[in-house]
């Protein structure tokens, strides 16, 4: 970017000065990947522990190298059911939270209505509340109304609640760019609104959609502060770690986190790459000039339509 | 376009007035955070006036419980606010530079090193602030390395303010490095050689174009960064010790150990209150358009 800027032959920018920018320049990529080591190394170090062959119950100091764990990864009963726990409730949630999620962000970017600002509102205040205290409040309500046990459901509960803003940011954010051309064009060819929303609609905002699931499933399954409040009795995995974490948590722990590390990650790249044919499929960014009515992709949507 | 309008309105369709429709679609969400975020809230004030033990809780004004509160724990929160200002400080100073990088210089590496910044959300919060606990241990080389450099007295990290610092700024540094990436990625390159062009230096452009435009970006990653870290209480309980306890830990003791609601309730009414300060005084500073990034049209 600046290095296109060439010094003009014999002009001001001397030697010195060339390397002193050539220095700066890298210092700051420098600085950037130092950054990237210290983002990257607990996630060594977990990956690390999960080969340990720990001498006593605490996993802390390296001692030797053992597959045994991984053979095992689900060989302790108590954290498999909690890391089931887990996963079901995030699968919950995740569904839950992103169809409404979805519904609340296209009302927000596609229409223009009275208590619009205070629907905002209601989306970012969770975000800018500390977890301990929407925990500590979800707590006091349940207290109080003393009608559903502690469990499962007020897990459900209290996961759906704060995944909600979450979806709503993300979906909304890539449907701000969304052509509606598309849709008027598939409304022209007899389409009712709900084949448009269906067969238009929901398929290009869909990376959208699984990118604002996949922020909600990895919200959830990562939570602790608000189910630590809400559990009761039930265990989730980060619940199993905290109570875990007094007695010296088992290797087994750093293989569940890594297998989960491996397959967000695996889902994140199905997500990106889905969201880029989304791209090349329609232009979702509108164009400085009145688009055309019927550009190609649109030749799909006919397709489907009939 | 007779026909288009007349298959609109087709029969088998649900007919939803075009001015009901965004409350149809907001219904479903607004109800469930106003059942189970807003109302909890009134009923963890109504709590927090209450007086009594558990069992025999009675509402009363019991107005002590704010002030007990607050003398009992004043340090607590002086502590958390400090802990993560300075978290916040210093993931500012790591991400500015990585955002910046990967806006501008990374090419074909930057889906690579912005996956490099989700990357430790993927692992869980827990298992990653414990990685620290290894990391920061008596005998680590990074322990030693640091006491090498006299930053480690008595070559000691762990259960020091300094480790539950370095934790916070850990955990909460991608959401600083991904709101000022994208504030990097949205800014106009041709600004920035406007400038040059008019014979500003690079350091120039940089203090006068670049920084000014990523302003929401910075203000969104401190909001996102500050909030979260002044209410944690998992880094101060894994990475500090009895003495590097925040208000978050006294909250979670108070309502899950010691079951004193009316204390907790009241406690976790005061640490939102003083969020809210803090980031409305923030946001009166550095404009608003915070958090949500900007409004669409």
């Amino acid at each position: 970017m600046s290095g296109a800027r060439v010094a003009p032959a014999g002009g001001r920018e001397g030697r010195a000065a060339r390397a002193w920018r050539l220095l700066r320049e890298h210092a700051v990529t420098v600085v950037a990947a130092l950054v990237v080591v210290y983002m990257l190394i607990p996630i060594a170090v977990i990956l690390m522990f999960s080969f340990n062959d720990p001498a006593g119950r605490y996993n802390f100091t390296w001692v030797g190298f053992t597959l045994e764990h991984w053979r095992n990864a689900f060989g302790i009963p108590e954290l498999t059911s909690a890391l089931w726990t887990s996963v079901r409730l995030a699968l919950l949630a995740t569904a839950v939270s992103t169809a409404i999620g979805t519904l609340m962000a296209l009302a927000l970017v596609r229409h223009r209505f009275f208590g619009r600002r205070a629907a905002n509102f209601l989306i970012v205040i969770p975000m800018a509340t500390p977890e301990v205290v929407m925990g500590a409040a979800l707590l006091s309500f349940f207290l109080i109304l003393n009608a559903p046990p502690l469990g499962f459901q007020t897990l459900l509960i209290a996961h759906v609640m704060f995944c909600i803003s979450f979806v709503v940011v993300v979906v909304r954010s890539r449907l701000i760019g969304f052509d509606r051309h598309l849709e008027e064009a598939a409304q022209d060819l007899g389409a009712t609104p709900l084949q448009t929303f269906r067969l238009v609609t929901l398929p290009l905002i869909m990376p959208g959609v699984l990118g604002g699931a996949m922020l909600a499933f990895a919200l959830s399954i990562d939570d602790f502060v608000i189910s630590n409040f809400n559990s009761g009795t039930t265990v989730t995995f980060p619940l199993y770690i905290f109570g875990a974490a007094q007695r010296g948590i088992p290797v087994e722990v750093n293989v569940i986190a890594m297998i989960l590390f491996g397959a967000t990650a695996a889902a994140m790249a199905f997500v990106t790459w889905q969201q880029s044919r989304a791209k090349q499929m329609a232009a979702v960014h509108p164009q400085p000039e009145p688009a055309p009515l019927l550009h190609p992709p649109s030749r799909e949507v006919e397709q489907s339509v009939e | 376009m007779p026909r288009a309008t007349e298959s609109r309105r087709g029969p088998g369709t649900v007919r939803i007035g075009r001015r009901a429709l965004p409350y149809a679609l907001l219904a479903p969400g607004a109800a469930w955070l106003l059942v189970f975020f807003v109302v909890p809230l009134f009923y963890m004030g109504r709590l927090s006036l209450e007086s009594g033990v558990v069992g025999s809780l009675e509402f009363s004004w019991e107005w002590s419980n704010y002030t007990d509160a607050l003398s009992l724990y004043d340090e607590h929160f002086v502590r958390s606010f400090v802990y993560a200002g300075l978290a916040t400080l210093f993931a500012l100073l790591l991400a500015y530079p990585l955002a910046y990088v990967i806006a501008f210089r990374a090419g074909r590496w930057r889906n690579l090193l912005l996956f490099a910044v989700i990357a430790p959300f993927l692992t869980t919060y827990l298992v990653r602030t414990l990685a620290w606990e290894t990391i920061l241990a008596d005998q680590s080389p990074v322990t030693k390395a640091l006491d090498f450099l006299g930053l480690a007295p008595g070559g000691h990290v762990l259960a020091t303010g300094g480790a539950v610092i370095a934790g916070l700024t850990y955990n909460f540094l991608p959401f600083m490095v991904l709101p000022i990436y994208a504030s990097l990625e949205r800014l106009d390159e041709r600004l920035i050689e406007a400038a040059k062009d008019l014979y500003a230096s690079a350091a120039q452009a940089f203090w006068r174009v670049t920084l000014p435009l990523s302003a929401p970006g910075i203000v969104a990653g401190t909001l996102l960064t500050f909030i979260p870290a002044s209410g944690d209480y998992v880094n101060a309980q894994f990475l500090g010790s009895a003495s590097n306890q925040m208000i978050g830990n006294v909250v979670q003791s108070l309502y899950l150990k010691q079951a004193d609601y009316p204390s907790a309730a009241a406690l976790s009414f005061v640490l939102m209150a003083a969020i809210m300060v803090v980031v409305l005084l923030y946001i009166r500073f550095a404009g608003s358009e915070a958090l949500m990034g900007e409004e669409p049209r």
